[in-house]
């Protein structure tokens, strides 16, 4: 995720396609966006203070520009976009490139179900134009409160800038019945539709054309990155398959109920979970009970996402002498996942590394 | 060959109604193929048949996409979201003895010995139409009677990050004020909270919030109420506003790990004719009271997880000047004269998830009665210096099943009121159904 809002960074501020204010200004809104892994002040700011004395009156006129081309950025910057997930930041980057700013709420290491209802989320929300989110009650936790303080009826739900991808690919696991006695269950079905690589292509279509309204002006740009995606999409959606071939119809153990999308696509086989009840904590009791069935019912490999408590798959690993597979889960889940077809090469490669 | 023919300009109308791909094919096919062969035919046919199948997923995926969503805030229907919650308490000390030096202060803990169910709370919220939303809280009290906590409505369209709120609402001063009783780490609010907002501060008027366009959260408002809440004595025969809020939020991320919030807030009411009772004398107080107070709030997560381990660091201060007229003994002696003193109190607390589900959290209180300036005439009959400082310690740990069930121990050492020191025990639960509530900061 990082490298993405970095590759987004680099590109809106380069002062050959903006005006210098601009390129500063830009530079600031990144540096925030990386919300404060790069300890260096804006390097405007930096010369400004060590020679105040020199030239200050230009300094200080300069500054002022900066702080008024701050506030002001929202007027003038390319599509402002705030994506929920990083699959989600992932995939507009590649259909907006540097047409777009996009600012991304979760990272891949936290669970998109769980994340805070920061003030910097609002912050950021106040001037998104478009906002890209998976839908199907996967943010119900904390997006509400996020369109409601940000007070940006651009963003609001039925909006055109209010985008849910869950809305055009065909939801997996819509409960029948909807009790709260059958543990976290969302009423339009499992949302971690970010698993099943197929699915990005109606999604990117209905994104891309979402762009499109909402930032006509850079229609034909939308539709040529658009075109583009599809053709290199369907390639590597060939060569994903044909690696994971291997997969279809080996017996897995799933942590959490995540990977109905994923298991649909490469086409293994769930033979149990070790929740008892999706978002429900395994005892020591239940896990022992997955254990016993693994005798009769063997997986080769249990698998859990990058942000989930190692310890339960790392038990059943153990005892049952499988391996405990760690997938990104999203873009950023792990050193190697840096965009969507790295993200997907390094969750087949890690499946594949499970059967060895 | 006519029969052919035919059936071929069929096809042909058939493939008209495809889109892109299938026009295409159907320039590439002239129409002398038609003539040829029935291979040919064939081919036609199932390529039509593969294009029709295309059709109907893309048709499929459409009507995905159109379909509604059923449970929806947005549904016509509100969201309703019930909460249960109840306690067993063990107690030292009678609860209702009030805080030394805060006698002239609501005393309402919220707790009793024993078991006792605490107050059920219905919600209910939905969109009004493109421009309002309302929500209304209704509080069942166990002794039988109900109330409206919350009910408001508030504008979704305005823009420029302007929120109008009307109605009924807890006041966004500090930090905790704005949350609902279900949300708290803690059985009971601060002392703090209790002496100077009776909990919590709630008021019938208008709330104006503006959210600055900037990468930095900072959002500020303005309340006017009719001073319903303490420590307002509501608007009785007066036009106009009996109560003023002013509030100031910053926030923001530091690395991907931790977040922050810090607020100012000032409220000032016109207090006329407060009674209080000091043993067994009623006292009547009538000036102005002023407020000020710091807030923040720290929250920590490694790589912003919260699933595993969290932590969260909060602390409030306010500070109360009042300025009037005490009347001494209001049923007997009867005794009037100026009264002014300044009071504060603050609390520090820590909660931490040390495993998925278990939160432990520990909670320091203090307050600062404060040395009053009596009035000459008033000297005799009532305390300007109480030197005490009331303090409490509480430690909790709450187990989490699932996101709507909580069930919390809660052992406090209660050193509010001179020489009785409390120890207390709590055992509680509480749980929500219905509607999936979204949590503020």
């Amino acid at each position: 995720m990082h490298t993405i809002l970095r590759t987004t960074c680099s590109l809106s501020s380069n002062p050959l396609q903006l005006p210098f204010v601009r390129a500063s200004a830009s530079r600031i809104a990144c540096l925030t966006r990386f919300r404060g892994r790069e300890k260096l002040a804006p390097p405007l700011l930096r010369g400004g203070w060590e020679r105040f004395g020199s030239n200050s009156f230009s300094r200080l006129k300069k500054l002022f520009v900066l702080i008024f081309a701050l506030l002001a950025l929202p007027a003038h910057a390319a599509l402002n976009i705030f994506a929920c997930e990083p699959e989600w930041a992932a995939l507009a980057q590649e259909l907006a490139g540097d047409n777009a700013s996009i600012y991304t709420a979760a990272n891949a290491l936290q669970d998109p179900h769980q994340v805070q209802a920061r003030p910097s989320l609002i912050a950021k929300a106040r001037r998104a134009q478009l906002m890209v989110c998976t839908g199907a009650e996967l943010e119900i936790g904390w997006l509400p409160v996020i369109l409601r303080e940000s007070s940006n009826p651009d963003i609001a739900d039925g909006k055109p800038g209010n985008f849910e991808a869950a809305h055009y690919v065909q939801m997996l696991e819509v409960p029948g019945r909807l009790d709260r006695a059958d543990g976290d269950v969302h009423a339009g079905g499992n949302p971690h539709i970010q698993l099943d690589a197929r699915n990005y292509l109606p999604i990117a279509e209905a994104l891309s054309a979402r762009m499109i309204q909402i930032d006509a002006a850079h229609t034909e740009i939308y539709k040529k990155r658009l075109q583009d995606f599809k053709l290199r999409w369907q390639a590597a959606l060939k060569r994903w398959e044909t690696l994971a071939a291997p997969l279809k119809g080996q017996a897995v153990l799933v942590q959490h109920r995540a990977y109905p999308y994923l298991q649909e696509w490469l086409g293994f086989k769930q033979v149990g979970e070790l929740e008892p009840k999706p978002g429900m904590e395994p005892s020591a009791a239940y896990l022992s009970q997955v254990l016993a069935q693994l005798k009769s019912n063997p997986a080769r490999m249990v698998i859990r996402s990058a942000y989930q408590d190692a310890r339960p798959s790392e038990w059943i690993a153990e005892r049952a002498h499988i391996p405990a597979v760690v997938l990104p889960f999203s873009v950023g889940g792990n050193d190697a996942a840096k965009d969507l077809y790295s993200f997907f090469d390094d969750t087949i490669m890690r499946l594949l590394e499970g059967l060895k | 060959m006519r029969h052919l023919v035919h059936q071929c300009t069929a096809i042909i109308w058939r493939i008209k109604l495809f889109k892109h791909s299938v026009i295409l094919l159907a320039l590439l096919t002239p129409f002398v193929a038609c003539a040829a062969e029935d291979i040919d035919l064939r081919s036609l046919r199932e390529q039509i048949q593969k294009l029709e199948k295309r059709v109907q997923q893309t048709e499929a995926n459409t009507a995905n996409a159109n379909r509604p969503v059923a449970a929806s805030d947005n549904a016509f229907n509100p969201a309703v979201s019930l909460i249960l919650s109840g306690t067993y308490g063990q107690l030292n000390q009678n609860p209702d003895i009030p805080i030394t030096g805060f006698a002239m202060s609501p005393n309402h803990h919220g707790y009793s010995r024993s078991f006792s169910l605490a107050e059920s709370e219905l919600g209910l919220s939905a969109n009004i139409d493109p421009q309002f939303r309302g929500v209304a809280t209704i509080s069942l009290a166990p002794e039988g009677s109900s109330s409206v906590e919350n009910a408001f409505v508030q504008t979704t369209a305005m823009g420029n990050g302007l929120n109008l709120k009307m109605g009924r609402f807890f006041s966004a001063l500090g930090y905790l004020n704005e949350q609902h009783a279900h949300a708290w780490d803690f059985v009971d609010q601060p002392l703090v909270y209790r002496t100077f907002w009776d909990n919590q501060l709630g008021d019938d008027g208008l709330q104006l919030k503006w959210l600055a366009p900037t990468d930095t959260f900072v959002e500020l408002g303005a309340e006017l109420g009719r001073g319903r809440g303490y420590p307002g004595t509501d608007r009785q025969d007066n036009n106009g506003a009996g109560a003023e809020t002013l509030f100031a939020h910053m926030g923001d991320d530091i690395g991907i790990s931790s977040s922050w919030r810090a607020g100012v807030s000032l409220h000032q009411t016109k207090r006329i004719n407060a009674i209080s009772t000091i043993a067994a004398v009623n006292n009547s107080f009538s000036g102005d009271s002023r407020t000020a107070g710091l807030d923040f709030v720290w929250k920590y997560a490694p790589n912003g997880n919260t699933t595993v381990n969290n932590f969260k660091l909060q602390g409030e201060y306010f500070q109360r000047s009042e300025n009037g007229l005490l009347t001494y003994d209001t049923t007997g002696a009867n005794i009037t004269d100026s009264y002014s003193v300044t009071q504060s109190g603050w609390y520090l607390q820590g909660v931490y998830q040390f495993r998925p589900h278990w939160r432990s959290g520990l909670r320091y209180d203090q307050l600062n009665s404060g040395n009053a300036e009596v009035g000459a005439a008033n000297v005799a009959n009532v305390t300007g210096n109480y030197a005490y400082t009331p303090a409490r310690y509480t430690l909790m740990v709450d187990y989490s099943p699932s996101e709507f069930a909580r069930l919390r121990l809660q052992l406090a050492q209660d050193n509010s009121r001179k020489g009785l020191s409390d120890n207390q025990l709590f055992v509680q639960y509480v749980m929500s159904l219905g509607a999936h509530g979204a949590h503020q900061f």
